[in-house]
């Protein structure tokens, strides 16, 4: 027991280090941008106080000189006169960024009204989360029923054309097929809406019917783009598992078949499946994000298209990091799955 | 005598796997798409790939108008072509309106569309003096009513700052009929109509029957008349342009962009970034992998660290940080996708490179003194060409989605079109709740036939050379 303590110790202590490592590299990459922003805002912030606080100037270019002035205390005053990649302003800034303390947007709004990342995170996060978490146990329910399914009926007709919708969809654009149910469910036939963001406020009581409602349609589109995909990947690896001796001889002494699949051979068959629906789950997590542009809906992956056409670099910034988070999230529960599956990693570490 | 063997070898896997119904429909699709790639490159005009973001370059076509041949398709919808009125289709006339001298420019067109057009352009130029002419629109319909539809001086040439050697001036514009003096003009004659026409869209109440917002077919007569003040005063250009609801082979997009172009140029754009970054990626993988395998020990441990952790970030991520900060030409792009690519297939090299330095005839060249680097070009690598070949082929469908996603969510490279940014476009302009079709479907099924043909192709090879494969997994992926 120990040593699988010890195992998920190491395995989150990894993932958070993933989590550093990839907004570090972030901050690299964004830290002149972000600099220009600070600055910018600074001064916009004193030339609007200089022009309230009603101060009187002899010429014009005493007012420069005194905006000049105050531009510079404010900005030693943020720190800002060190350049970003100075070690202490380095080290504060991924501390803000990764407890999602990440300043204001120049663009957004909350539904209450702030203009803080955080808060405007805070709203959206559920909503990712929710279509997210949704359409992932759609397809892992459906998809290992069928994989296992479509394994002991090798060769049939729904097994060989499961198979091939399974390659074809691989190479379907999440986004293009987001496009096409609203062609087909909201202009040709008007049963979903096209926008998926609900009518009611959140304190209406049917709000969360609605937003049901109006999740059907992403939720449909991930679901179809993914299940053939994964009923594959279970197929492939239930399959090798049942042309094992040790299934044949179960078959032998006369266990049920159903009993054999879904108990011994997926049981068996677990870890490599695991791995390859955690290739495809990671893969779909961008599908995700990007599924909720094409129907509006009210989530991170939304918000992110939205700050890129803007160029809002915090909340891009603030998106991208709870991208991660769901992402390193989303791997470290397939390896505690995977090491619950698979005994040798429990025995071995 | 060893080479010819595996020479011939060789000629037999590819013949075996040609033989396959997967690798003949991938290699089918795939020569569509060359055809398309050769056909824009010596067809499409240059001009209009370059021209693609550039509205002023697609001024004369139609607004989103559906591709033409569904009027064959659904006879009985008949909707307007577009319709371009050059200066040689009219009759001239050169008169004079009491003592002033006109230049009268008459269009007769023939209307015979069940739909209205979608709207209609005025383009003209004329090089003139010191006093400004003036420009009327008349149009006659069949039913012998008479509409003045624009009457307006040009600017005066002393605004104009582009005067040439002589003083005259040369001035071109155009007249939408969005205009709001249109819309003026004619609320003098809704009169005459049974019903209230709508004066938002003009051109439906100048095609309309008195009666109801029917089409009145027949010949309509456009008369575009040019009061000219000086003796030198010239109209250089004019033309009627009657935006159609139908254009061309796809159709046009909302910024009246001919979108079989886009298509066109999308698949030399879209063969390039995924056979480029699936290339690179195999290849640079393979080499790492084979050499962290091979060379073993904490020199493996160390590589493969490195893996681990390209494997776990999250690439969706820095491909956007990437295109934001560093540029999003296809180039840059091409290059990040090949940064995150290659860590895949790297492991998988590498756990094969441990089963083959095992292998008797490794160890001999070791012996013999073989440089490491050559032993794994020479006696490792060749072995595995066709995981090689298929990993790539596989690659090239990620490839290709991911540089549609990075287009599609905007970072797409600005200067030219793919089949990324059409759907971009398409998606800010909300397209598929609008019904626009054509401008959704055909970049989303190149996208996937595109796709489709390697994954076949990679599937097939994979198949003949090794039938217990990886099977559903792929083992490069890009977002």
């Amino acid at each position: 027991m120990t040593g699988f303590l010890f195992f998920i110790a190491k395995t989150t202590a990894y993932r958070i280090l993933v989590v550093v490592i990839t907004v570090v590299i972030t901050l690299i990459l964004l830290g002149s941008a972000m600099d220009k922003l600070l600055t910018d805002r600074i001064r916009a912030e004193v030339v609007e106080a200089t022009a309230q606080d009603n101060i009187q100037f002899k010429t014009l270019s005493q007012r420069q000189a005194y905006v000049n002035e105050q531009i510079q205390l404010k900005t030693k005053d943020l720190g800002l006169d060190e350049p970003w990649y100075s070690p202490k302003r380095f080290v504060n800034t991924l501390f803000e960024v990764l407890t999602l303390n990440l300043g204001r947007s120049n663009f957004f709004t909350s539904d209450s009204g702030s203009s803080n990342v955080s808060d405007i995170m805070i709203e959206r996060v559920p909503k990712t989360v929710l279509l997210f978490t949704t359409s992932t146990v759609i397809i892992v329910v459906i998809g290992l029923f069928l994989g296992t399914y479509m394994a002991e009926k090798r060769g049939s007709v729904l097994d060989k054309s499961v198979s091939f919708v399974a390659v074809v969809s691989n190479s379907f654009a999440t986004f293009w097929v987001g496009m096409l149910m609203i062609l087909l469910f909201s202009f040709t036939f008007d049963i979903f809406p096209a926008r998926s963001t609900p009518l009611t406020s959140p304190g209406d009581p049917f709000y969360l019917l609605d937003l049901l409602y109006h999740m059907m349609l992403p939720l449909i589109t991930l679901v179809l783009l993914s299940f053939t995909v994964w009923s594959f990947v279970v197929r492939y690896f239930v399959s090798r598992v049942l042309d094992e001796d040790y299934i044949q001889a179960k078959r032998v002494m006369g266990i049920p078949k159903r009993k054999i699949l879904y108990s011994h051979a997926l049981k068996n068959a677990a870890p490599p499946v695991l791995t390859g629906i955690v290739t495809a789950l990671i893969a779909s997590i961008s599908g995700s994000f990007i599924v909720e542009a094409v129907f509006d809906w009210p989530g991170v992956g939304k918000l992110l298209y939205d700050a890129i056409i803007v160029m809002d670099i915090p909340l891009i910034l603030g998106s991208t990091y709870v991208f991660t988070l769901i992402y390193v999230m989303t791997m470290l529960i397939a390896d505690l799955l995977y090491a619950y599956f698979d005994p040798r990693v429990k025995v071995s570490s | 005598m060893k080479t010819s063997e595996s020479a011939s070898n060789f000629n037999l896997l590819i013949r075996r796997i040609l033989h396959t119904k997967a690798a003949i429909a991938g290699f089918f699709i795939l020569i569509v798409l060359a055809a398309m790639t050769i056909y824009a490159l010596i067809a499409v005009p240059l001009e209009s790939f370059s021209q693609w973001n550039d509205p002023g370059f697609w001024i004369d076509y139609p607004k989103s108008a559906a591709p033409s041949w569904i009027n064959s398709l659904l006879p009985e919808t008949n909707l307007p072509n577009h319709m371009i009125f050059g200066p040689s289709d009219a009759k001239t006339q050169n008169s004079s309106f009491g003592g002033i001298p006109t230049n009268s420019f008459l269009y007769d067109i023939d209307f015979g569309y069940n739909s209205f057009p979608t709207d209609f352009i005025i383009d003209y130029c004329l090089r003139y003096g010191d006093i400004p002419p003036v420009i009327q629109v008349d149009v006659t319909r069949p039913d012998g009513e008479s509409f003045m539809l624009y009457n307006s001086p040009l600017p005066s040439s002393a605004i104009s700052t582009d005067s040439t050697s002589s003083n005259l001036t040369e001035y071109c514009s155009r007249t939408f009929s969005t205009d709001e003096s249109i819309r003026d003009n004619l609320q003098a004659y809704t009169g005459l109509f049974h019903y209230s026409p709508d004066l938002s869209s003009p051109q439906n109440m100048i095609f309309s029957e008195l009666e109801g917002q029917v089409v009145l077919r027949g010949n309509y007569l456009f008369n575009i008349t040019y009061y000219l003040f000086g003796a030198e005063d010239k109209v250089e250009n004019t033309k009627v342009i009657l935006g159609g609801k139908v254009y061309g082979l796809m159709g046009t997009d909302d910024l009246r962009r001919d979108l079989s172009i886009g298509i066109f140029w999308g698949a030399p754009v879209a063969l390039f970034v995924g056979l480029t970054a699936a290339i690179s990626s195999v290849i640079i993988g393979m080499l790492y992998g084979l050499l962290a395998g091979y060379k073993g020990g904490r020199y493996d441990e160390a590589l493969m660290r490195v893996n681990d952790l390209v494997i776990s970030l999250p690439t969706f991520v820095f491909l956007i940080i990437l295109s934001i900060t560093i540029g999003s030409s296809i180039y840059l792009i091409t290059l990040f996708l090949v940064i995150f690519g290659w860590s895949g297939i790297a492991r998988v090299a590498r756990s094969l490179a441990l089963q083959i330095k095992n292998l008797q005839y490794v160890e001999a060249s070791k012996l013999m003194g073989e440089r490491d680097i050559r032993i794994i070009l020479r006696h490792i690598l060749p072995q595995l060409l066709p995981l090689t070949f298929a990993s790539i082929a596989l690659a090239v469908p990620a490839a290709i989605l991911a540089e549609a996603t990075l287009s599609f969510i905007g970072l797409g490279d600005p200067s030219i079109p793919t089949w990324g940014s059409i759907l971009h476009d398409a998606n800010t302009a909300s397209a598929a709740a609008r019904g626009l079709w054509w401008w959704i479907l055909p970049p989303g099924i190149m996208i996937a036939a595109a796709g489709i043909s390697f994954a076949l192709i990679g599937s097939a090879i994979e198949s003949v050379t090794n039938p217990r494969g990886g099977g559903a997994q792929s083992k490069v992926r890009f977002t």
